[in-house]
């Protein structure tokens, strides 16, 4: 069993809504969490991750000027100067199976669908933290990895292509980034 | 926060990468130790359950923002803007009615985002099907306190509901990935 030092985390927070906000710094706050950055939406949070680089994204789906799901795409580019690996859980009110796989598919890490407890948001902040998963990067897709259990069995058309890999040393994308803040 | 130095390995295939790195954060986890007996998660329960006493302002703000939202569109009509600030003052309250203590608002707010969702054309939905909705949510909020009325205001939300999805159903009978959307079953129980 294992037990988060919430007081060394940084978020950020991207909820239009401002009681949403308020249940989401109360809950964090709650955790001890020290550092805890809000935006209304999503151009602002975007300043904000690249300005605080924080450690865990929490947004919303349903926002103005862009939303939650852009948001998470265009924190999940691989060239940018900003970290594109960090968590993001996304919190929201759509509740429907395929909005899971528009998320996932967007390089979303979590989803938690609303209406929010302490149980599950802990939850999901504990499985990014203690579990994370390697990155994919194809063509079309840059984010965790989407398969969560290891499986030949399947034979549809994205099914990765296998071969020889060839390993590749990179000087870490974030240590960049952050040099550069 | 956490922060030290990571080294990326990239492992390169046909058509993907698949890119590992140490686990940037480990160093915020602890073992959890016996004589441990703090609870972060009741902590923050408890926090929720201190906010409680600005719950019935809160979801009052809420409805009314629907309400306003609605009035809108009567005054002028279903543009693009004003349907997409119905759809989120009714998704809001999806979300937050149930921690704020009124499920069955949140439920009937469930059922007006579907039919803003699915309806071919917003602007041919029957006016008091959605008029209806917004009043049973106003309704909720208002009686709340009223011991009597939680049954009510369940057995409401779920009138409306089907309602709600009889109207969908029939409107989307030439659309089957609405209809299949409207069928699928919701992640959350009890929705």
């Amino acid at each position: 069993m294992f037990r988060i030092d919430f007081n060394k985390l940084r978020f950020l927070v991207c909820d239009d809504n401002p009681h949403m906000r308020r249940i989401l710094r109360t809950l964090l706050h709650s955790f001890g969490a020290r550092e805890v950055y809000e935006a209304e939406d999503g151009a602002t949070a975007l300043e904000m991750y690249s300005h605080y680089v924080p450690d865990i994204v929490i947004t919303d789906w349903s926002m103005p000027i862009f939303d939650g799901l852009e948001l998470a795409q265009m924190i999940r580019q691989p060239e940018s100067k900003g970290n594109p690996f960090a968590p993001i859980i996304m919190l929201t009110g759509h509740s429907e199976k395929r909005r899971v796989t528009v998320a996932r598919d967007a390089g979303v890490t979590e989803f938690l669908a609303k209406p929010i407890s302490a149980k599950g948001l802990y939850q999901r902040i504990l499985n990014v933290v203690a579990n994370p998963r390697p990155f994919i990067k194809t063509k079309t897709y840059f984010g965790p990895d989407r398969r969560r259990n290891t499986s030949n069995a399947y034979i549809g058309p994205e099914r990765r292509v296998g071969g020889e890999a060839e390993v590749l040393q990179q000087p870490s994308l974030l240590d960049k980034a952050r040099s550069t803040v | 926060m956490a922060n030290h130095k990571r080294d990326i390995e990239i492992k390169a295939f046909a058509d993907h990468q698949v890119i590992t790195q140490p686990n940037p954060l480990r160093k915020v986890l602890r073992r959890l130790k016996e004589k441990d007996l703090d609870d972060p998660i009741a902590r923050a329960e408890k926090a929720l359950a201190g906010l409680s006493g600005e719950f019935k302002n809160w979801m009052t703000v809420e409805a009314d923002r629907l309400s306003a939202a609605h009035a809108t569109i009567l005054q002028n009509g279903f543009t693009h803007e004003n349907c997409e600030e119905l759809f989120r003052a009714a998704h809001d309250i999806k979300g937050d009615a149930a921690t704020f203590g009124y499920p069955s608002a949140g439920a009937a707010a469930n059922s007006l985002c579907r039919i803003i969702e699915h309806a071919p054309e917003l602007a041919e939905v029957p006016s008091d099907l959605i008029a209806h909705h917004i009043n049973a949510i106003q309704a909720i909020v208002r009686e709340r306190t009223k011991l009597d009325t939680v049954s009510m205001a369940s057995e409401l939300s779920r009138q409306l509901r089907g309602v709600a999805d009889e109207f969908l159903m029939k409107a989307n009978r030439d659309r089957p990935e609405h209809l299949e959307a409207i069928l699928a079953p919701s992640l959350v129980p009890g929705d």
